[in-house]
């Protein structure tokens, strides 16, 4: 393939996986910031809102778009639902200390995932898209008779890729706009600055750090909704989704959010064009190697604060 | 100097215990007769969970269809045939734990069932070392290649090496010259990219780029652009849960411009041929081991067979339609199955002290003929490199179904010995 095709379709293929990981990843980066608690099993709310979304999609009739619809609304739901859960029940008595809850996640990882193969099973799934048509690409060349335009071969993207990359914009904007306009994302950001100055100007804590746990959960589960349709529900798919986002929030200094969004499109791109234009496993390998040199050379990431 | 044993007090008072005991039973001196009604155990090897988890849903039903075929008819030799399953995880160390516990824990008289390629060859050595017969149903050409050990067997399927050799000839012909092949990233892969480029290269083509992917990606389409553009064929191989989406993407990045496409059913084992986003293959060729679809002139074997294991017409289960089977490697079990009744009933297979004899018969076998035993077609075995040869069957997607365009010969797939494992000692 030609080098102008082959780097914009490196550079699509790189938007929709960043897209997928700047949401995942500011889960994670969001429970850290406020709750200080490392989630290792933010990989299976991912899983678990892939599975959701198959379960809702072909339980329901019709059109394609109905079923996803409704997975959209209760996948982040059910993710979000389960993580209060297991917040209530699992990370506040162990009073969200350091260790623990590392440890206390871990246990929640297992649990999620054999619960899924026991119940879900080990197939991987389709949910099918609501809508999917391909748009070929047109290129152009100075041939013999002068400029002129073509369709090259394997030169094209689908419609459904580029509404994930306008969905993940869309859904990083009304977060941040949640965040920072309205009041519960005002008592978020006091919780996170200092908490005990939160509790002692009346702000139930305990019932933000379950809501941050699940709403945290509930953007890797719409995250899941909306590759799902690309890729398949698997029990498995976790672990893949956790290791980038764990890449991103390091990169973009834990607790950022601008620091999680940028690093996960500087990720999410570079893994795309690296993949494309040299070998999936390269990227792999760069990405890691990157968390490296930022861990020696500025440890609290690119956008995060020096601790004092 | 080796060194005496000598016995203490202690150790000859519990031998002499257990001695006690053992002639006290009255079982003991059943199963020291010829006849013991004691069943046979086999160990089933299972890729319940893992990449292969679709595989080792339809392998436990094939065997257990064979099974009961088998104990209906009166089992081995009078003796009802019973399966351990235990679950590999589709992983190479798993494997080998697994194959030790039917030996150490399970008392099994066969190990058998492993179809990926990687489990096959972490697990042999140890069904060496532990000299337990074990019977993979794998197609990989590690058995052939002389690369395992002579407790190692491959009766019921064969293997890749012979199976594209066939292939080559057909491609060339028919679709192109030109190939792109894109296959999985593990042992099996590896065979198709060395037998298959030397075997068109002898059939007058050649292969312009090979591309690894490895089984466990969930995503393609950046791996599509290192098709070169004089591509005249796709030759593509594919194993893993994420298989349909493997086949969706390339539809994707071709549209309507795709060249002819030669692929191996494993590509789209277990996924329904229609599902949304495949139409592109209408038209493109297909490897079967077996045809999925029940053909016109089906044999009354491959009737029984599928009433048997519970498939119907379109190669689903009865009881669901969506549920796809992995038709065209799940005869191996079935076949599997039925060598290893013959080879009990001609070694007189008594319990474990017979392993040895078993694997000689095994080795002794030779034509299989097309019958009840062998649904997929007739076979050849040859004992020295414990690996089985039949036909392969090429299909076309015409209407959404797969229809067969070409039957090989058995000579197509043969190919010259690569060991005599008749030589290692037992």
């Amino acid at each position: 393939m030609e080098f102008g095709p082959h780097l914009i379709l490196a550079i699509l293929e790189g938007a929709v996986g960043a897209a997928v990981l700047a949401l995942t990843a500011l889960g994670l980066s969001l429970v850290f910031g406020i709750m200080r608690v490392v989630n290792v099993a933010h990989g299976e709310f991912f899983m678990l809102g892939a599975i959701v979304a198959w379960w809702v999609a072909t339980s329901i009739a019709g059109h394609p778009a109905l079923g996803f619809v409704a997975a959209a609304v209760v996948a982040p739901l059910v993710a979000g639902g389960v993580a209060v859960l297991g917040d209530r029940l699992v990370l506040k008595r162990v009073h969200y200390d350091p260790e623990a809850t590392i440890v206390a996640t871990i246990g929640i990882l297992y649990i999620i995932q054999q619960l899924a193969l026991m119940t879900y099973g080990p197939e991987a799934r389709p949910v099918e898209p609501p809508f999917n048509s391909r748009i070929a690409l047109p290129w152009f060349e100075f041939g013999e008779t002068g400029f002129e335009i073509y369709y090259p071969w394997g030169f094209g993207t689908t419609t459904y890729k580029l509404f994930v990359i306008g969905a993940a914009a869309v859904i990083l904007v009304g977060f941040w706009l949640f965040l920072s306009r309205s009041r519960i994302g005002l008592v978020m950001r006091a919780t996170q600055l200092d908490r005990e100055m939160a509790t002692a100007f009346g702000i139930p804590v305990s019932r933000v750090y379950s809501l941050v746990f699940g709403l945290g959960a509930a953007l890797a589960a719409l995250a899941a909704v909306l590759i799902v349709p690309i890729q398949q529900a698997h029990y498995l798919m976790g672990g893949d989704p956790l290791l980038l986002s764990f890449i991103v929030v390091i990169i973009g200094g834990l607790g950022s959010i601008r620091g999680t969004i940028v690093a996960a499109v500087l990720i999410g791109l570079s893994d795309g064009i690296i993949s494309v234009f040299f070998s999936p496993t390269l990227a792999k390998i760069i990405a890691t190697l990157l968390v490296a040199l930022v861990l020696v050379f500025r440890p609290q990431g690119l956008f995060g604060k020096k601790p004092a | 100097m080796s060194k005496l044993i000598q016995p203490n007090r202690r150790t000859v008072l519990k031998g002499a215990a257990a001695g006690g005991l053992l002639a006290a039973t009255p079982l003991a001196g059943r199963f020291a007769q010829a006849q013991s009604s004691a069943p046979i155990r086999i160990g089933f090897q299972q890729h319940i969970t893992g990449v292969g988890a679709a595989y080792g849903r339809w392998y436990g039903r094939t065997t257990e269809a064979a099974v009961k075929a088998i104990n209906d008819a009166g089992g081995i030799n009078g003796r009802p045939l019973e399966i351990i399953a235990e679950d590999d995880g589709t992983d190479a160390r798993r494997g080998a734990e697994v194959v030790e516990k039917f030996v150490n824990q399970h008392d099994c008289d066969v190990a058998f069932g492993t179809l990926f390629s990687h489990v096959v060859i972490g697990s042999a050595p140890a069904a060496g070392e532990l000299k337990m017969p074990y019977f993979v149903v794998s197609e990989g050409h590690h058995v052939a290649s002389g690369m395992l050990n002579r407790y190692t067997l491959q009766p019921g399927i064969t293997d890749v090496k012979s199976q594209v050799q066939a292939m080559a000839p057909f491609i060339s012909e028919n679709l192109g010259k030109k190939v792109t092949m894109i296959f999985p990233d593990f042992a099996f892969g590896h065979d198709h990219r060395d037998y298959f480029t030397s075997a068109i290269e002898t059939a007058g083509g050649e292969v312009l780029e090979h591309i690894a992917i490895p089984p466990t990606e969930t995503s393609f389409t950046r791996y599509f652009p290192a098709i070169p553009r004089d591509t005249e064929v796709i030759y593509h191989v594919m194993v893993g849960p994420a298989v349909l989406t493997f086949v969706k993407e390339l539809g994707e990045f071709f549209g309507p411009s795709a060249p002819p496409m030669f692929g191996f059913i494993d590509s789209l084992e277990a996924v329904d041929l229609n599902s949304p986003g495949l139409e592109f293959l209408e038209g493109s060729y297909f490897w079967e081991g077996n045809p999925r679809y029940a053909q016109a002139d089906q044999s009354p074997y491959d009737a029984n067979f599928r009433a048997a294991v519970g498939v119907d017409e379109n190669g689903a289960s009865v009881s669901d339609p969506s549920d796809v089977s992995t038709y065209a490697h799940m005869f191996g079990c079935w076949e599997t199955l039925y060598i290893i009744k013959d080879a009990m009933e001609a070694s007189g297979y008594q319990g474990p002290g017979d392993r040895a004899a078993l694997v000689e018969a095994v080795e002794a076998m030779t034509d299989m003929p097309h019958s009840n035993e062998h649904p997929q077609g007739p076979k050849i075995f040859n004992g020295r490199t414990h690996q089985a040869f039949g036909v392969q069957y090429i299909t076309q997607v015409q209407d959404g179904r797969l229809n067969l365009v070409h039957e090989t010969s058995i000579e197509d797939t043969f190919y010259p010995d690569e060991v005599d494992y008749t030589t290692q000692s037992l």
